[in-house]
């Protein structure tokens, strides 16, 4: 039996050294984007994304567990966020805290359920779970139904970070995306993501060797959601607003799409894949449900014949751990 | 009174749904090892080849009855032969990754010629109308779903504990090589099972289709709650399928009566109790 990533790991010193520089560029292309001409938003709302699925990343390819409910977190932090920043006023990085902080409460929650079974399960039950949550937040006046909480207020980062200049949110949505990508390397590449990585290749012989899997599952999901939900905070101030799309279970099978399209257990993979398949929804929406088909046809070729993502692949062909 | 009795009619009649589907899917998982995410899109599917069948070459509920599984069946055959029969030996979860896409293709085809909106299909004459039970009034349509899928169920039941094929598959779900080394064709049995389990899922769809209106998006909800019901009862057992998909239609159709609000959750929240209490499911062996 293979495990769902095909994307081995080589335990060599220069594959850090490579995915530094990997790093290096990604951030420099990065910060010159609105110097280019390329509309921000849609690179922002992209980065967001990216965050979102390098978060996914965190828990499928490196534990191996398929959580199918992810939107979740995403959601519930943009509520969290979109409330306080609206509702309360308050300053939009207590307004990120707060939002974080709903997201991280919900995985303590969700986790302590869903790490009780494994495999196919696991990924059914997070489904349900975030299913349960939708129709809460269907009900729940808070949320305002269908229609969402819309105006959000960007207001002054720190009192000084005026958000509702573009070129400005820009570069904090940047900052954070590039902090939060470092702090998931830092964790897949300590002594904990180790043990992550045994438990996804043999999760009985990380057993019989000693190691407490469920701890580290849970520990993982915490923080897998708690980036997500960063993630969801962030993108509040994009949109400006907060919406059940964000909690629906499209949302999380398009999060699944990213990332194996980028290539399942790669570092690099979940942000390609976000770039890739926002563009694509950018460029197709004014065709309907089509993007729909196109989503449900790239998830079939994906899984028959190139299960590596476009990352893995590359990596794979220069021998390399990107 | 009266409004208690038609909630648990209306529950009874999900349950009837819950119990074809959640069958289906744990059938195809003991054979496939796949949990087939498109089992919702299929079902829908069931529903418009009734539709098809009826409005556009006139063949009535009772041959679309036979005929939509068939043909249904028949395209989940092609699907399992042209795609699913690649993901032996892979990890379960590409399973689910590449049924899910399926299931987004279906239904986003369909949403693409017949819109968000339901599609009206006529109840057939014999079964219009109702009767006066005394304490309640049963329309006779909705008796016939819950009747016949329990008549469907219990024989499906029947073909795979009691008979000599249901032996072969049973013995092929414990050890496919062994069966084969009996001189018995897995793989194509392997097929005619996913056939079987997707036509059980039209079949809920052909019946739901005079009731709940033939909608692209039929299954797409629908197939999450019989997840929660599947991660209930567990796949070990096909009685145990029946037993939960039924028993948790009627508690849905008690919440809808005494606490409306929660009517939408509550198979969710049975999940997490059930999760907190007995992670292996009612009636699941550990895995």
């Amino acid at each position: 039996m293979t495990t769902i990533t095909e994307n081995s790991i080589p335990a060599s010193g220069r594959s850090t050294s490579d995915e530094m520089v990997a790093f290096v560029i990604m951030a420099l292309l990065l910060a010159s984007i609105p110097f280019t001409g390329i509309y921000p938003y849609f690179v922002m709302q992209a980065l967001c994304f990216a965050l979102f699925a390098c978060a996914f990343n965190l828990l499928i390819g490196y534990s191996g567990l398929l959580s199918f409910g992810h939107a979740m977190f995403l959601g519930t932090a943009g509520y969290a966020t979109a409330h306080a920043l609206k509702v309360w006023g308050v300053s939009p990085e207590l307004g990120i805290v707060f939002g974080v902080v709903s997201a991280a409460a919900l995985s303590v929650v969700t986790g302590l359920i869903a790490i009780r079974r494994q495999g196919i399960y696991f990924a059914m039950i997070t489904l349900a779970l975030s299913q349960l949550l939708y129709f809460i937040y269907l009900q729940t006046p808070f949320t305002h139904g269908e229609d969402g909480i819309q105006g959000i207020p960007q207001g002054k980062m720190f009192g000084v970070l005026d958000l509702s200049n573009s070129t400005t949110l820009y570069y904090v949505i940047l900052t954070v995306f590039l902090l939060a990508f470092l702090l998931i390397y830092r964790t897949i590449n300590s002594p904990f993501g180790e043990v992550l990585k045994s438990i996804r290749e043999n999760e009985q012989r990380a057993i019989s060797l000693g190691y407490k899997t469920d701890q580290y599952k849970l520990l993982a999901f915490i923080l897998s959601g708690t980036l997500a939900g960063l993630a969801g905070a962030m993108k509040v101030f994009v949109a400006q607003n907060a919406s059940l799309t964000d909690v629906h279970w499209t949302m999380s099978g398009e999060v699944v799409l990213m990332t194996l399209v980028g290539g399942l257990g790669t570092v690099f993979g979940p942000v390609i894949g976000a770039f890739v398949i926002i563009a694509m929804q950018q460029y197709l929406a004014g065709f309907g449900q089509w993007v729909t088909v196109i989503q449900g046809a790239i998830f079939v070729i994906c899984v028959l014949t190139f299960r590596r993502g476009v990352i893995g692949e590359i990596a794979h062909y220069f021998k390399r751990s990107l | 009174m009266q409004a208690l009795y038609a909630q648990l009619l209306v529950g009874l009649i999900n349950g009837s749904f819950y119990a074809l589907l959640s069958l289906g899917l744990a059938v195809i998982f003991g054979m496939l090892n796949i949990i087939n995410f498109a089992h919702g899109a299929l079902y829908m599917m069931g529903a418009f080849a009734a539709y098809f069948l009826l409005y556009y070459l006139g063949i009535n509920y009772w041959y679309a009855l036979i005929l939509a599984p068939l043909i249904v069946g028949g395209i989940g055959i092609i699907l399992e032969r042209s795609m699913l029969q690649w993901l032996t030996g892979l990890d379960h979860l590409y399973g689910l990754l590449l049924t899910f896409g399926l299931a987004l293709i279906i239904q986003g085809l369909f949403q693409n010629y017949f819109g968000s909106s339901g599609l009206p299909y006529a109840i057939p004459s014999i079964l219009q109308g109702g009767v006066n039970l005394g304490f309640m009034y049963l329309p006779i349509y909705r008796g016939w779903v819950v009747v016949f899928s329990l008549i469907v169920c219990l024989l499906t039941w029947y073909l795979i504990e009691r008979t000599r094929l249901g032996a072969n598959l049973r013995a092929a779900t414990e050890n496919p090589t062994l069966v084969r080394a009996f001189g018995i064709n897995v793989p194509r049995m392997i097929t005619l099972t996913y056939g079987l389990g997707v036509g059980l899922a039209a079949l809920a769809g052909v019946l739901s289709a005079p009731i709940n209106q033939v909608r692209p998006l039929m299954g797409a909800d629908l197939i999450i709650v019989v997840f929660a019901v599947v991660v209930i009862g567990g796949m070990g057992s096909i009685m145990g399928s029946i037993v939960t998909g039924f028993t948790l239609g009627v508690i849905e159709g008690l919440t809808k009566y005494f606490y409306p609000e929660a009517s939408n959750t509550v198979v969710f929240v049975l999940m997490v109790l059930v999760l907190l209490v007995k992670p292996t499911g009612l009636t699941g062996k550990a895995a």
